[in-house]
């Protein structure tokens, strides 16, 4: 028996469109119409697969039969641009001259191998003059092969909505010219950081829901790890991507021991160890290791990816190294100083130190106030003082702390602990 | 999903053969393109059966047999696991494997590895875990601290 051609093809969309798109956008200077050329390659390989069979090298027949379409689109647009120039000579369309151009690269300078191409492409859909949600809506689409119904499925969204989405982010990219090619050495540091921005909100989005039942939505997580190991070979010399793969590997080797049975969500402190992924937990340390040997100042991530590794080493929670976790929130605060991070610093001073000098740190923090409502503050005061056998006070934040959170579950589990600080008549 | 695809053995990869350096970099760069394509998790390749051994189970206490063993088509000369999305993808992977040209015929079985999601939530539960043995603990101590 076999496998279903249109199954095939759909493995070989995931396989090569990317780098198939990549090259015909080059070709044709516009990523939507060599979108629709490559589809109409893929749609032309069902027809003929579905009687002959598949060919030898399937992918190298899908590059071609691309390749040809773009060509045939640009001999129809030479001689339309032609019969242009005939009807009104002095009319000198931005159109011609962008065909000519890509003509010209076609017909013999070929500069960019296909990594090259593949690479201009993630620039392109996480360009700057595209929003958030379309930067990560044309990167699922254009190089994660993912579907509009995927996508739309991912996100919750309708897919109109993100099918629209993807509409204008093609029309965007086509109004404001943004050209086929690498950002400028000066450009590249912010324009990399995008891109890895794009994956690592595509991450969360499936972090963040695996606790639902929706099973497109963890997968997001593959999505993000297959784009950010995709990058990585791209661009090996560049940290903070193996940065980035490192933590995203770390935290997906926890994925399946961070749900209990009836779906509540289960602390890192309180998980079940040996359920954790440890080919990812090897590969992400491993990883983290390459990050490293390349020489440069860690950066957001790859700090993250060290204080996801100073877990993973441990394989009990008791023998976590508490001083080098502490020591990197350090660092990550003077990267990227944010009162939550300052917060992290402070559990982690409190680990490592012990509760009075977390406590000093968390005290710093009471007044910020974009931490007024943020319920792990009073949380982790709370922990602090009852840590300190203040109970009145701790019982106290601990009741704040279950006002301010949206989550029953966390709400309930407060309140436990406030009643545990001893009631009010005890305190007086 | 997760796949593996399992490399079986040959007479040569029985008798320890090494692959010639053409070979091995044919495999170096059919490797290199599954990690590029960020599907390659990890692979490794085995040693002969002559170098290894089979444990039997089923008649009291298990029974160590030593290799080599017999039917070499049906021995394993190693594995490669892939993060993939379907298993015609795992499939359209092995097919690019090098040794079209190959002087003797093998085969690549592609299998799914079993996900804890694929078990019944019962069968999971059923498993005596660190957690739950500390939440006893807890309990028996009157303590209810999470």
């Amino acid at each position: 028996m076999t496998p279903d051609v249109h199954r095939t093809i759909e493995a070989l969309w995931r396989i090569e469109s990317a780098s198939i798109i990549a090259t015909v956008t080059r070709m044709v200077g516009d990523v939507g119409i060599a979108e629709d050329l490559v589809q109409e390659a893929f749609m032309a390989a069902i027809e003929r697969w579905s009687q002959s069979g598949l060919p030898a090298k399937p992918g190298a027949w899908l590059m071609t039969a691309a390749k040809n379409r773009a060509i045939d689109q640009l001999r129809r647009n030479k001689l339309l641009d032609e019969k242009h120039q005939e009807l009104a000579a002095q009319l000198q369309t931005e159109q011609a001259v962008a065909t000519t151009e890509a003509a010209a690269a076609f017909a013999g300078q070929m500069d960019g191998t296909i990594e090259d191409d593949l690479l201009r492409l993630i620039f392109m859909a996480c360009h700057p003059v595209l929003s958030t949600e379309a930067q990560t809506a044309l990167t699922l689409r254009l190089v994660g092969g993912l579907s509009t119904q995927e996508i739309a499925h991912a996100f919750l969204a309708p897919e109109a909505t993100i099918a629209q989405r993807i509409v204008r982010a093609k029309r965007t990219l086509a109004a404001a010219n943004v050209p086929f090619e690498l950002p400028p050495t000066s450009q590249l540091s912010p324009r990399l950081s995008a891109v890895l921005r794009v994956i690592y909100l595509i991450f969360n989005e499936g972090y963040a829901a695996s606790t639902g039942e929706d099973w497109m939505r963890p997968s997001l997580c593959e999505e993000a790890l297959r784009l950010g190991r995709i990058l990585a070979e791209l661009v090996p010399q560049e940290s903070e991507v193996h940065g980035l793969v490192a933590l995203m590997e770390l935290q997906a080797s926890r994925l399946r021991a961070r749900v209990g049975p009836t779906g509540e969500p289960i602390l890192l402190m309180e998980q079940d160890r040996t359920r954790w992924d440890y080919l990812l937990v090897q590969r992400g340390l491993a990883r983290l290791e390459r990050a490293a040997r390349l020489g440069a100042a860690f950066g957001q991530y790859a700090i993250q990816a060290a204080i996801a590794a100073c877990h993973a080493r441990a394989q009990q929670p008791e023998e976590t190294d508490w001083q080098q976790i502490a020591a990197l929130y350090d660092a990550l605060a003077q990267l990227l100083p944010s009162p939550v991070v300052e917060l992290n610093r402070a559990v982690a001073v409190a680990m490592a130190f012990g509760p009075a000098a977390g406590l000093e740190l968390v005290e710093e923090l009471m007044e910020e106030q974009s931490l007024a409502n943020y319920h792990l503050l009073p949380s982790v005061r709370g922990d602090l003082l009852a840590k300190l056998g203040r109970l009145p006070e701790a019982r106290a934040e601990f009741e704040r702390a279950a006002r301010l959170t949206q989550n029953q579950r966390e709400q309930q589990m407060l309140l436990v602990r406030a009643a545990e600080c001893g009631n009010s008549f005890e305190d007086h | 999903m997760r796949c593996m695809l399992i490399m079986k053995a040959t007479s040569a990869s029985e008798a320890g053969v090494m692959p010639g350096p053409e070979i091995f970099a044919a495999m170096d760069e059919f490797n290199g393109t599954m990690i590029k394509a960020g599907v390659m998790l990890g692979g490794e390749g085995l040693h002969p059966s002559s170098a290894g051994a089979r444990v039997k189970f089923g008649s009291g206490k298990p029974v160590v047999v030593d290799g080599p063993f017999a039917e070499t088509k049906e021995l394993l000369a190693g594995y490669w696991i892939l993060q993939v999305k379907s298993l015609e993808e795992a499939i359209e992977w092995a097919s690019r494997c090098p040794g079209h040209d190959a002087s003797e015929e093998f085969e690549i079985e592609v299998r799914r590895i079993y996900d804890l999601a694929d078990f019944p939530q019962e069968v999971i539960d059923a498993v005596p875990n660190e957690r739950a043995a500390l939440l006893a603990q807890q309990q028996a101590a009157g303590n209810n601290t999470p």
